[in-house]
């Protein structure tokens, strides 16, 4: 179906419950000749809908449409210096090639537990925007996933926007731990932030959706320094579960968070000992 | 489904199936046989196309979104841009180099993207199996070096 605004885009996702929203296609083209089933999928193409495409600041807050791409937030320079961990992520997407076309709203419906543009929204304590014929609702990113593929949208509902809060971060880094630099699936992924809310400490390729770490979070607020980074597994545990899979180990992984955790915040933890 | 686009310059107006890949539209029922298939899952790049002059997998694309967009191919390039490729030894067996030659041009028509990438890792998306990468890069910095390559319509 091929809507020419977003209106008539919310009617057609109304009218067919198992309609799927189409924006950039780099997930749902991967391997399409093979995937015979998919073919007879009903799809709702967005790409006529413009006024999802431009990313907009506000006084306190960047808003990302439903089509904006991890390319049109890597050439926004006001996006690198406030939210640097967007733009971090961004370019650690695939190759540009991907970061044409990928938006950060599909990344967010994917819901792949390895996604790289949800940590780094979460981190951001970004808000989905989800828009139907019924009206409009927003949901806090942290508490958008359920469950593995698991997420609070409705068939009807589209998402249209991303709101992210404009603070003073004391703190941000983003890690991406891959097989290669570029092209490669998260083994882990981890977003940790330090603004006035406080600290957020989100995993990726850990569990089986991206998660924010309340333990991780909770033993950063105290400021208690670990001796090193096998001190910081206990924690890590509490907040995580990971699993054995083609890409890496469960024992890996959590080994892997607990070290690069250690590494980023050592400066951090180095002061307060 | 009828759609009309423009094509390396040119208007378009071709009937297509909701299920086609834009890079099976321009191989098989365009011609345009420049354009090659690698992975089918938008890592290798062999299938990189320009869409409103940026650098895609045409793999990815279902033809029904380039529906009133500009779409080029390599055969939009002059051959004398593969010429420091050629040079380089950045060429071998040859089924990366359209997908590589096209990424590569277009840096060479945004110098000011080198600011802030490298260029490893804006032709990170362009695999190669043969020549390993250090020929690849040579040609790239030898193409912002040169002239020419972008045929004059």
């Amino acid at each position: 179906m091929l809507p020419g605004g977003v209106p008539e885009a919310l009617d057609m996702l109304a009218s067919d419950g198992a309609a799927i929203p189409m924006a950039g296609g780099t997930d749902l083209l991967v391997h399409w000749p093979v995937h015979v089933e998919a073919h007879e999928r009903t799809y709702v193409d967005l790409s006529r809908l413009d006024p999802l495409k431009p990313l907009r600041w506000t006084a306190d807050e960047l808003l990302l449409g439903g089509l904006t791409t991890y390319w049109d937030v890597i050439r926004d320079a006001r996006a690198g210096e406030e939210f640097p961990l967007l733009v971090d992520a961004a370019r650690q997407v695939g190759a540009i090639q991907i970061q044409a076309r990928g938006t950060w709203a599909g990344n967010i419906v994917n819901a792949s537990p390895a996604a790289d543009g949800v940590p780094v929204l979460m981190a951001y304590d970004a808000v989905v925007v989800l828009e139907s014929r019924r009206g409009r609702e927003e949901v806090p990113l942290d508490r958008f996933y359920s469950g593995y593929k698991q997420m609070q949208r409705r068939p009807d509902q589209l998402v249209v926007g991303i709101r992210i809060p404009r603070r003073r971060y004391a703190y941000q880094v983003f890690e991406k731990i891959g097989a290669r630099r570029a092209q490669a699936i998260a083994k882990v992924g981890l977003a940790v932030t330090r603004s006035g809310a406080g600290w957020r400490v989100v995993a990726a390729s850990v569990a089986p959706t991206i998660r924010r770490c309340p333990a991780v979070e909770r033993l950063l607020e105290t400021g208690a320094a670990p001796e090193g980074p096998d001190d910081l597994l206990p924690t890590i545990a509490q907040d995580v579960a990971p699993i054995d899979d083609i890409r890496s180990s469960a024992h890996y992984r959590t080994r892997v968070m607990a070290r690069v955790l250690y590494h980023d915040l050592r400066d951090f933890w180095g002061q307060r000992a | 489904m009828e759609i009309s686009l423009t094509l390396n310059g040119s208007p378009v107006s071709l009937t297509i199936n909701p299920g086609d890949r834009l890079l099976d539209t321009l191989r098989y029922q365009l011609a345009l046989t420049g354009t090659k298939e690698g992975c089918g899952e938008g890592e290798c790049g062999a299938c990189t196309v320009y869409l409103d002059g940026l650098p895609v997998n045409s793999c990815l694309i279902p033809t029904y979104q380039v529906r009133g967009h500009r779409v080029e191919t390599v055969e939009s390039l002059d051959p004398g841009a593969l010429e420091p490729f050629e040079r380089c030894g950045a060429t071998q067996c040859g089924a990366c180099t359209p997908g590589v030659v096209m990424t590569a041009w277009w840096i060479r028509q945004h110098p000011e993207l080198l600011g802030t990438h490298s260029i490893r890792e804006l032709m990170a998306g362009n695999l190669c199996r043969c020549t390993g990468y250090d020929g690849i890069v040579d040609s790239v910095a030898e193409a912002l070096r040169g002239t020419g390559g972008k045929r004059e319509t």
